[in-house]
């Protein structure tokens, strides 16, 4: 077989194929829900209502989301450039670990000054962790792929440690657990008596802003020639390295901030559990938005709902919840291919 | 120091050692396949836990441990398959879908896992392989009960290794997989299938990083257990750079990595260990991976067309 390119596909060329991928991935979830003995529909029915079904179930599909923005969105800048950040995961746990250090009584400053120090401090953060691979992809060609991974588990390991030292909540019940952030260092809820905090309203500005920023300002556009072709960017006087950097930074502290609202927004202290793979996830949100910074929200939204579902309907239905894990990474990979055969026709060779 | 020689002195890190090495034996000659013939897998992960579980869940329905094996080699060579269509013939981005096929096998093992099993809190046993001295080999000091008082998979690994070293450099076979992977445009012009060859290799190489997933289940450890893979995908693909994509090299690379890892393990015992937090050296593993890259990247002797997706007819 042969790919040809489509020089100008129609609008049914560029909505078939994606619309296909999502019939695909309700199929396989069908014969997941056959597989354990449930009712495809019947399934598919809880995962609705337990995803948007309520007041309570809207709003804690719109708190999974916001962590799901954000590493999305650090996935979506970064792969743009070809930057290939596997290790949103670690950065976000980078983010996460400043809020604690400078949340839990270190400034003694009122909120309006020391949320947004702290947020930048957290994002700061998360753009060192991902420059050090950066900067070995551009000094020695060491594959960023391997190196973000592998720090992932490096970081889960430091934070480990230092919540069994030096973060250690000393009322914790010997629970390695951080203490808990000053009132002064939490993100207040937007509407009060709705468990919805400020992170989600900041992720929806993040969103936007990279829009911005990819769209309107040479930074972004220097970012997606980098993407589009390294010695074409450079033949256009681009400097690659510096765009590198720059995309490294920017990502690495988006994904940050991930850690940063979770703490502050939701949960207060730092636990080992924070991230149930955020990052990873990330890159199944950043691929379903075809890269799309606005597409992004929505897609985190997706994907938050599928999961926040799932946990319900495996409640109540004999279905293990692992079936919201399968089905996103086969969406992945069905929205990869999908979005491909947008701009490309198969013929026999 | 004394502590760090006794330990260096004692058989059982040596024998610690090679049963250590052994799974990411099988696994780093699988990525190494593939990226001889110029695709990167980095489902390479997830495979290795879809070979743990299917492996372990053969035994533990009663298959008998070798059927098991081949279960796990199957599994991997399905979730390669899937792998090869999408990057070889499709062409697609070698990076999204290697995460992809990792996040994909991982969860499908962990759902398959609890439809299995929906009410257990601790995961059943097997009869694990036995170890198996081999007659002779095994009476030679320290280096016998290391390389030769191990389980029948241990030595299944050194039989792989020697195999596919040999198809790669001595064979036609090889030949071909190792032109496919430096330019695929001449394998063509031989009248040779680019597409064939690359996909054969994937589907092969993801089988035997499924076989060094079993081997956690039906060999190093008697049961399966979420997390149990942990990053050892991950090394190996920093072993093959580190053994500049030569199965020889990526071996010793796999045994000095053991080394260290047997060795650490040992070190948080000592004195030294009371006194240094045990998540510094489990984080040792890691960042020695990354030193590996790091100082390899020098000499990487990287094959040319990796991760260069080969469309007929375009230059």
């Amino acid at each position: 077989m042969r790919l040809e390119p489509i020089a100008a596909p129609t609008p049914a060329r560029r909505m078939l194929p994606p619309v296909l991928a999502l019939v695909a991935t309700a199929a396989l979830g069908a014969l997941l829900a056959l597989a354990a003995g449930a009712e495809p529909l019947a399934v598919l029915g809880l995962i609705v209502k337990g995803a948007v079904g309520s007041k309570f179930a809207l709003l804690e599909t719109l708190n999974r989301a916001t962590p799901l923005i954000f590493t999305g969105l650090a996935v979506a800048v970064a792969f743009r450039a070809r930057l290939w950040n596997i290790g949103a995961e670690a950065q976000l746990y980078a983010g996460a670990l400043v809020t604690v250090l400078l949340g839990t009584g270190a400034l003694p400053w009122p909120s309006a000054v020391l949320i947004p120090v702290i947020a930048l401090a957290a994002m700061v953060a998360g753009a060192l962790m991902l420059l050090g691979p950066a900067v070995l992809k551009l000094r020695f060609g060491v594959d960023e792929v391997v190196t973000t991974l592998l720090l992932n588990f490096v970081m889960l390991l430091v934070v480990s440690m230092l919540l069994e030292g030096a973060l250690k909540d000393p009322m914790g019940m010997g629970w390695p657990k951080s203490a808990a952030l000053a009132k002064e260092a939490r993100l207040p809820r937007i509407v009060t008596g709705l468990r919805l905090h400020w992170g989600f309203a900041l992720a929806i500005l993040a969103a936007v802003a990279v829009w911005i920023i990819d769209r309107k300002t040479v930074a972004g556009f220097e970012m997606r020639a980098v993407g589009a072709g390294e010695a074409a960017a450079r033949f256009a006087g681009i400097g690659v390295p510096g765009v590198v950097i720059r995309t490294a930074a920017l990502s690495g502290g988006l994904a940050a901030l991930a850690g940063f609202s979770e703490v502050a927004g939701l949960k207060g202290n730092l636990t080992l559990d924070l991230s149930p793979g955020y990052g990873y996830t990330g890159i199944v949100v950043a691929m379903l938005a075809a890269l799309n910074p606005l597409g992004v929200v929505l897609a985190a939204l997706f994907v938050a709902a599928i999961f926040v579902g799932a946990d319900s309907m495996s409640r109540a239905a004999e279905v293990p919840t692992y079936i919201a894990d399968m089905l996103l990474a086969f969406a992945l990979l069905a929205m990869v291919l999908a979005l491909m055969l947008t701009r490309y026709r198969v013929r026999r060779a | 120091m004394s502590d760090l020689w006794g330990i260096l002195i004692s058989v059982s890190l040596w024998v610690a050692m090679v049963r250590i090495a052994s799974p990411l034996i099988f696994a780093t000659l699988g990525e190494l396949l593939c990226e001889r013939a110029g695709v990167l897998n980095l489902g390479i992960e997830g495979i290795m836990v879809a070979g743990a579980f299917s492996g372990w869940y053969a035994a533990y329905a009663g298959f008998g441990l070798w059927p098991a094996v081949a279960v796990a080699f199957a599994t991997g060579m399905a979730f390669g398959a899937l792998h090869s269509v999408l990057t070889v013939l499709f062409g697609l981005s070698q990076h999204v879908v290697g995460i992809g096929i990792t996040l994909f096998a991982t969860a499908s093992s962990y759902y398959a896992y609890r439809l299995a099993l929906p009410e257990v809190t601790s995961p059943p046993k097997i009869e694990a392989f036995a170890t198996w001295p081999v007659p002779g080999l095994s009476q030679i000091p320290v280096l016998g009960p290391a390389f030769f008082d191990q389980t029948p998979l241990t030595y299944l690994a050194y039989g792989v290794a020697i195999v596919l070293s040999l198809v790669l450099a001595r064979t036609p076979l090889g030949l071909a997989i190792r032109a496919v992977g430096e330019n695929p445009a001449s394998v063509e012009a031989q009248g040779l299938s680019v597409a064939g060859l690359r996909m054969g290799a994937v589907i092969a190489g993801s089988g035997l990083m499924a076989v060094g997933g079993s081997f956690l289940t039906l060999s190093a450890f008697n049961s399966f257990f979420f997390e149990m893979v942990n990053g050892r995908g991950w090394i190996c693909i920093a072993l093959v750079v580190f053994g500049a994509w030569k199965p020889g090299k990526a071996v010793a690379g796999a045994f000095l990595f053991a080394a260290f890892d047997a060795a650490q393990i040992r070190l948080q015992q000592t004195g030294l260990g009371a006194a240094v937090p045990y998540q510094v050296f489990l984080m040792l593993p890691y960042l020695l991976s990354i030193l590996a890259l790091i100082v390899m990247s020098r000499r990487a002797a990287v094959p040319a067309a990796l991760m260069v997706p080969f469309r007929k007819g375009e230059r």
